[in-house]
């Protein structure tokens, strides 16, 4: 749940927020059509209300995804509601944006690569810190436990401001040298790499990613534990053959969270990343786009939804997971 | 970007995954041949050390080092001139009280929006399509949806066909155009329209959960008494829901007081727009103002205490419980 989630919403439990939709519109089929009509508090007025939230929410993107396939021309002279008298679809933008070589066009492949590098081991380093971590919180006993966990918790409202730029130094202090000397050992590999990126994301993700999992973890029945180690499992055998596979739903629902979390981030790549395509994710390449070149739509609503695509996809394929990450991260960062 | 570019980007991954896993491996071999003596100590180390290592490093030491910086001028002597400077100048003070219209406004709409549209759908034929369509915008990132609104917002000068569907609307009732963005100053509304554009859906979704958790008896009995459905909301639902309201509104608050890539994104904090994590951002970062930067990154902070403090209540007396 949330770091503002007070003891009456459960955590973990579904919050009913589609499966219950699903129950109850079943649940109303099987009911009598009277007992149906009853029951439903919605009246015209509010079918009417919701359309019109919901059209009104939906517009905006609407508009920007047909003004992709539009011809360079017809987006700057006409709006994107008259397509059908100014008739023109293209994937020349598409095109121009992905796999055009020339110095002048926004060349995304690379920022796309950079994107999913990012996103995944970001992903992965604070998934597996934090369970680690909320499993010694959940299972192994010992004085302050309780001062250290809520410390923990409370460090997730930290804004992010807050570390940028002490962090900024220490990472210009330490790992610039590192990234200078791999660089000569491994010349393919840039000065400036990924190294920064993941450890600043993976920092400011640990705070949640542990109150998250230990919540889940603390539920596992004590008599699981317990005969595991009568039977002489170590502490680490338990991890791995009981808690780890047993706290899947929780560690999927944040591992989605996160990812989509970085993939969507724009402040810390435009501290940590240096800007360049070596290790910049699309956000900022995007950010910069409309800085310079604001007025060529054709190319900004193409790179838009580009960007867009990926944590959409993730969203509408893994919808329930997602939900219920987002819930307990929503006041990240 | 070349094939060795790629090579080296993949590279990176594969390496950086393949150190992390060693180090993790490493760790464990130690834990499981920790000492004897004191072994559950030893253990508890081994399972807490990577975490609490990045925390302090990352996240405890930078904030207490932002702390001292924001009271200390640019050679490093102790003194007040960033606070001075922040309420004393035009521009600073004018970002302040942008940060306040944001955070009255934003969780107000959100969370009125979210919840009739929660209360309308519930237990309609589709509602999970209305639910989706509303929702979408969280998983769009902030720099999406600044370019989404910069697009609707657009603005052609004389006579020409607007492409801004706000401007085109304005025309069509025999309007002149407007520059959105740069019009002081109704810009930062229409920034502010884009962050309700994004939160509404959060709101609604837990606010659809806690309507689900209110008890159907309680709802027919309002109606066998014959209340009508304003009623019915006013005393049955909203009572019923009073928690998850608390958390919509404090929720959306820290949100919107850490906003960023929007303001970024969409006029830079230009035409006085501008607020605190946005201006601390360029302080910090962009005029090298590091103490200016850090005094606002420490006035963020003070914004979002008492509702940290609030729920690390709420934590430790269920910690207590259990």
């Amino acid at each position: 749940m949330s770091s503002v989630a007070p003891a009456d919403l459960p955590v973990g439990k579904d919050l009913g927020s589609l499966e219950a939709a699903e129950a109850s519109e079943r649940a109303e089929q099987e009911q009598p059509k009277t007992a149906r009509v009853k029951k439903r508090l919605t009246s015209r007025t509010a079918t009417i209300a919701s359309l019109i939230i919901a059209v009104l929410w939906t517009i905006p993107t609407f508009g920007l995804f047909i003004s992709s396939f539009r011809p360079a021309e017809l987006i700057r002279t006409t709006g994107w509601w008259t397509i059908f008298s100014n008739w023109g679809l293209t994937l020349d933008n598409y095109r121009d944006v992905l796999f055009s070589t020339s110095a002048s066009s926004p060349q995304l492949g690379a920022y796309i690569v950079n994107s999913v590098a990012i996103a995944l081991v970001a992903t992965i380093i604070p998934l597996v810190f934090a369970s680690m971590a909320a499993y010694a919180f959940a299972w192994i006993r010992f004085k302050g436990v309780n001062a250290l966990f809520i410390l923990v918790f409370a460090l997730q409202i930290i804004p992010l401001q807050m570390a940028l730029v002490p962090l900024l130094q220490i990472f210009s202090t330490v790992l610039r040298p590192m990234q200078a000397w791999l660089h000569d050992i491994i010349p393919i590999i840039p000065e400036q790499n990924y190294l920064p990126v993941w450890l600043a994301h993976s920092i400011f993700a640990l705070p949640l990613a542990i109150f998250l999992l230990h919540n889940f973890i603390s539920e596992i029945p004590s008599d699981v534990i317990e005969a595991a180690r009568v039977d002489g499992a170590t502490h680490s055998q338990i991890f791995f053959r009981i808690v780890l596979p047993l706290a899947v739903p929780a560690i999927a629902s944040f591992a989605i969270f996160q990812f989509i979390w970085v993939w969507n981030d724009l402040l810390v790549a435009l501290i940590f990343s240096g800007g360049t395509q070596d290790v910049a994710p699309l956000t900022q390449r995007l950010a910069e786009l409309t800085g310079t070149r604001g007025q060529d739509w054709q190319l900004l609503t193409a790179a838009a939804f580009i960007s867009i695509v990926i944590p959409l996809i993730v969203f509408f394929s893994l919808q329930r997971y997602f939900v219920r990450g987002l819930l307990a991260g929503s006041t990240k960062g | 970007m070349t094939t060795a570019d790629l090579l080296g980007k993949i590279l990176q991954v594969v390496m950086g995954l393949a150190i992390f896993a060693a180090v993790v491996g490493l760790l464990i071999f130690f834990i499981d041949r920790a000492p004897k003596k004191g072994r559950d100590y030893w253990q508890l180390a081994g399972f807490l050390l990577p975490a609490l290592l990045f925390i302090s490093i990352g996240l405890i030491y930078p904030a207490i080092r932002t702390s001292i910086l924001a009271f200390q001028d640019s050679s490093g002597a102790w003194s007040f001139d960033n606070f001075v400077w922040m309420f004393t100048q035009p521009t600073a003070i004018r970002t302040l009280i942008n940060t306040v219209i944001w955070v009255l406004l934003v969780p107000t709409f959100a969370t009125a929006v979210g919840l009739a549209y929660a209360v309308f759908i519930d237990r309609s034929r589709g509602e999970r399509i209305y639910k989706a369509v509303l929702f979408m915008p969280i998983a769009i990132s902030f720099v999406g949806a600044g370019v989404i609104w910069k697009f609707v917002y657009e603005y052609r000068s004389g006579d020409r066909e607007q492409i801004g569907l706000l401007n085109a609307i304005v025309v069509a009732f025999g309007g002149e155009p407007v520059q959105w963005l740069q019009t002081d100053p109704i810009n930062t509304v229409l920034l502010i329209v884009v962050m309700i554009w994004v939160q509404t859906g959060f709101a609604m979704v837990v606010l659809s959960a806690a309507i689900k958790g209110i008890p159907t008896e309680q709802i027919e009995a309002a109606q066998l008494d014959g209340t009508n459905a304003w009623q019915r909301f006013m005393n049955v639902t909203v009572p019923g829901i009073r928690g998850a309201l608390v958390v919509v509104l404090t929720t959306i608050s820290i949100a919107t007081l850490k906003v960023f890539d929007i303001v970024r994104t969409m006029t830079a904090g230009n035409f006085n727009t501008s607020i605190v994590a946005n201006e601390m951002y360029t302080q910090a970062f962009r005029a090298s103002e590091v103490g200016r930067g850090s005094a606002l990154a420490l006035v963020l902070f003070i914004l979002v205490l008492p509702i940290v403090l609030y729920n690390v209540n709420i934590l430790r007396k269920q910690r207590e419980i259990r």
